[in-house]
């Protein structure tokens, strides 16, 4: 099939951005989203141009690196990642845009690569449980309820791929924010350190300049790793429960 | 004697590791802070070695490629992590464990490396558990377990089809708290290109910051490379687009001894090939071995659909070749066999080269819910990539490179021949042998980054403090002038053809000439084409941009250049394994019914290659492995 690209290109953080026009041609059906712009990359060196510069690693929905805003969709039209998108769901001589994820909170570093190291920041200033290592006890000592432990692994599924603020007219991380807290929110390993971990998580997103939910419930339809909204919910029960017990002590 | 001593303590073999962290030298807490150690890579050996490391008090410099130490390709392991803690009280056992990599291995590794790592398995689980790592429950509260390919007992634990996602996210969170603490330094998006070696000893790194362009050096006292395998070599495999072999290889030129490169491990099930334009291989875990059943049709050229295929013309070979074992049978098998079944004409699909994985029987036997429970994600990638519905009509698949047992030598201690550098993870050669069994890299993994390396890596430092060079010593000028050039020379060849369609074209070569069967005559062919392949490249390779600025261009033009003399010297390795073992099947070397034939009289050994400059034939060290515990047998999955 042939396609018309609209696609986002800036030189870096500092400059300017534009769309431009580009036309992919001969591209295969059964072809993912990536290697159709691997395909525009090889067509724009033979001519001596400078390739598209975007995110991508694993190329089996798992690493999160790879965006893109495909026609104003975060990841596209099938709720999976960029790479797991196949171009059987566009037609022939159809025209799309590809621009970057967009959000305050993660700064454009060149085309249609964003940083989003905001979210590793948040994760460091709570988003862990204290372990040692070597001193464990028996991993069976601990009895996890397995309607608990399916909680936890269902939260525990972000690939953190950022699609969740691209896709929130408030560039919200709380989906995100949510699904950790929520992880060790259900195991019984994760209590110890359960209120300091949502006040000091929250408190880092809002100083990134992540926006608040305001129920769009556009997070959960973008979403690849199929995250619930419900983690809001428990992120929204656990905050004001911590901010109160904390101000008590 | 050997160049090589590999250090193994004295002893019964199960009392080695425990009297070696006994004798191992300790530092002292106020001494410890004066260390720096440099640690590539962020995945499950890189992960665990740094946050460990810094839990002791060791200032840690870790560097990645990704944007985020997290997106380390140990994400995308789905199956498992063994460990020998009888859970299911199967008969299971530590020295059960050991026994069954060491057979899985082909008898090639190390027997004292091996059991260290079937005794440390149990403590992996504990440490994962308490870090809140949600693997799978049974009702009651307890993990569950399952059982994997090439063994027996079940003793895999997993959380779904993404125990590499979930482990390696504890990993990195333990890594989020130490950077927090302040005592880890990361760097993520920044690549090593060179090895800094002062007066005979690993003490420093250059690398290429991938936003800025800008080139470093960064001292320490130690080296401790976590960089992965070499699997792209073959361009498509099933590593990330980002894995290659920079790191271990720029070291191996340095003086690093590079062991065994020609282990290979192809998976067999993985999403067949499409189209030329394909960018990388789709693993289906192993797991799915568990309920799935392996078949191809009987008749040559069968062109009806799978379902209208009766039972009685059907092929399930890996039961039928192996019916103790069945689907279960290890990896190198089972990828052969579908090999041969391919080559004798019965492959399926458009191309030709893939075999069913079929669910049906399972479906009936447990329901669809069940096979969801356990399977759906996988089923959903399946989906998403072919378009086929895995419930309703069976899985096409075919082998895929997956995983490389070969890497820089390194002894117990896991440190190189090169004083100072330490190599952990799939980026060292040392427990899998010439095969690695199903959800035993995770273990490795970590084994080698949470328990091992924090024991061992006293042993170097305590003669070392004081001793971190400067990065305005003469050596690391001069590294960093190499890297310089190197990268100048590259921009400036501004020839006609893609760094990418050097890539495919060697990736294929290595596939035809050195992939899942090689041969003496195949193998002399892509000795001698490779050199013209590589010269070409120098010559005709159009790298865009520039340094100073972000370049993937650039950052893929310098693997390539890498893998383009790596693959010459895997070439060489398998042409001197006159033998056929696990991974390395050489068509010479087998018995009458298709199977390995292994030469224990003159390959029970390692073989580790010294670098001797541009145009010299590296140098063909060995190593004697000792069986001491395991009788040397042949293997035997019927």
């Amino acid at each position: 099939m042939n396609l018309k690209l609209k696609v986002w290109r800036q030189k870096n953080a500092q400059s300017e951005g534009k769309i431009v026009d580009y036309e992919a041609q001969n591209i295969p059906a059964d072809a993912s989203f990536l290697e159709m712009l691997d395909i525009l990359n090889e067509q724009l060196q033979a001519k001596g141009e400078e390739p598209v510069v975007f995110d991508h690693d694993c190329r089996e929905g798992i690493c999160g690196a790879c965006s893109l805003t495909i026609n104003g969709i975060a990841h596209g039209p099938s709720a999976t990642t960029t790479c797991q998108l196949y171009m059987r769901h566009f037609k022939d001589g159809q025209t799309i845009f590809i621009e970057p994820f967009r959000a305050r909170a993660f700064p454009v570093v060149r085309d249609l690569m964003v940083n989003r190291s905001a979210l590793d920041r948040i994760q460091r200033a709570g988003g862990f449980i204290t372990a040692r290592v070597g001193s464990a006890q028996d991993a069976n000592s601990i009895l996890v309820p397995k309607k608990d432990a399916d909680r936890a692994m269902e939260a525990a599924a972000c690939i953190q791929c950022g699609a969740c603020v691209a896709s929130c007219p408030n560039a919200s991380a709380m989906l995100f924010v949510g699904a950790k807290v929520t992880h060790f929110a259900s195991l019984p390993q994760g209590q110890p350190e359960r209120q300091q971990r949502v006040l000091q998580m929250v408190r880092k997103m809002d100083e990134e300049g992540f926006g608040n939910c305001s129920n769009h419930y556009e997070c959960e339809a973008v979403c690849p790793a199929n995250i619930p909204i419900s983690v809001i919910g428990q992120l929204n029960r656990d905050y004001p429960a911590a901010l109160v017990k904390d101000s008590v002590v | 004697m050997s160049v090589l001593d590999s250090k193994i303590p004295a002893g019964p073999l199960e009392k080695k590791w425990e009297k070696h962290k006994f004798e191992s030298k300790l530092i002292n807490p106020a001494n410890k802070r004066k260390y720096e150690v440099i640690i590539v890579g962020s995945g499950l050996a890189g992960a665990s070695a740094a946050a460990s490391l810094a839990e002791l008090g060791f200032k840690v410099k870790c560097f990645c490629y990704q944007d985020s130490p997290r997106r380390a390709h140990s994400i995308a392991a789905q199956g498992g992590i063994n460990a020998a803690k009888n859970y299911q009280n199967d008969g299971d056992s530590v020295f059960r464990l050991f026994y069954d990599t060491i057979k899985g291995g082909d008898f090639r590794a190390r027997e004292a490396n091996v059991y260290r790592l079937a005794e440390i398995s149990a403590n992996i689980i504990d440490q994962c558990v308490a870090q809140g790592v949600p693997f799978a429950r049974e009702y009651g509260g307890l993990l569950a377990n399952r059982s994997f390919g090439g063994a027996q007992v079940s003793r895999t634990f997993y959380a779904r089809g993404q125990t590499g996602q979930q482990l390696l996210l504890g990993a990195y969170s333990s890594l989020n708290r130490q950077i927090a603490l302040g005592n880890v330094e990361m760097f993520p998006r920044t690549e090593m290109l060179d090895l800094v070696i002062v007066d005979g000893h690993a003490k420093g790194i250059v690398t290429r910051d991938m936003v800025t362009g800008a080139v470093q050096t960064y001292a320490a006292d130690c080296v401790v490379l976590a960089s992965g395998g070499y699997g792209n070599v073959f361009y498509l495999s099933t590593n990330a687009k980002g894995c290659n072999v920079t790191a271990t290889y720029r070291a191996h030129k340095k003086g690093a001894f590079f062991a065994n490169p020609c282990y290979t491990q192809i998976h067999p099930t993985c999403i067949p090939v499409s189209g030329d334009y394909q960018s990388k291989l789709t693993l289906m875990s192993e797991s799915l071995r568990n309920d799935g059943r392996v078949w191809a049709p009987k008749n040559k050229g069968e062109k009806r659909p799978p379902q209208q295929i009766p039972e009685a013309e059907r092929d399930y070979f890996l039961e039928r070749k192996y019916p103790s074992f069945g689907n279960l049978a290890p990896r190198d098998i089972s990828s052969r066999s579908a090999k041969q079944v391919c080559d004798e004409g019965r492959g399926v699909g458009e191309s030709g080269l893939g075999v069913y994985l079929d669910f049906e029987e399972s479906i009936k036997r447990l329901g669809e819910n069940t096979v969801r429970e356990r399977y759906g994600n996988l089923f959903e990638i399946y989906e998403q990539i072919t378009g086929d519905d895995a419930y309703k009509t069976p899985m096409r698949i075919f082998p895929a490179v997956h995983y490389t047992m070969g890497g820089l030598w390194v002894d117990y201690d896991l440190m190189s021949n090169v004083p100072g550098l330490f190599v952990l993870g799939e980026a060292n050669f040392s427990d899998h042998g010439a095969n690695r069994l199903g959800a035993s890299a995770l273990m490795q993994g970590l084994a080698d980054g949470y328990f091992v390396i924090p024991s061992t890596i006293g042993n170097y430092l305590t003669h070392q403090l004081g001793k971190r060079p400067s990065v305005d010593h003469p050596e690391f000028k001069k590294a960093e002038a190499d890297v310089r050039a190197r990268t100048s020379r590259l921009l400036g060849i501004k020839g006609r053809r893609t760094v990418d369609s050097f890539h495919r074209e060697l990736g294929l070569l290595m596939w035809d000439l050195c992939g899942m069967a090689r041969s003496e005559k195949s193998l002399q062919r892509a000795l001698s084409r490779i050199p013209s392949l590589r010269e070409e490249f120098w010559q005709n390779v159009n790298v865009t941009g520039g340094n100073e600025e972000l370049n993937q261009s650039l950052e893929k033009a310098g693997r390539v250049a890498d893998f383009l003399e790596f693959g010459e010297l895997m070439c060489l390795d398998a042409l001197e394994r006159k033998e056929s073992c696990g991974g390395h099947f050489r068509e010479e070397f087998q018995t009458p019914d298709g199977e390995a034939l292994r030469n224990d009289q003159e390959f029970a050994h390692v073989a580790a290659w010294e670098y001797t400059g541009p145009n010299s034939k590296p140098v063909r060290h060995t190593e004697d492995l000792q069986f001491e515990n395991v009788h040397l047998a042949t293997r035997s999955y019927k």
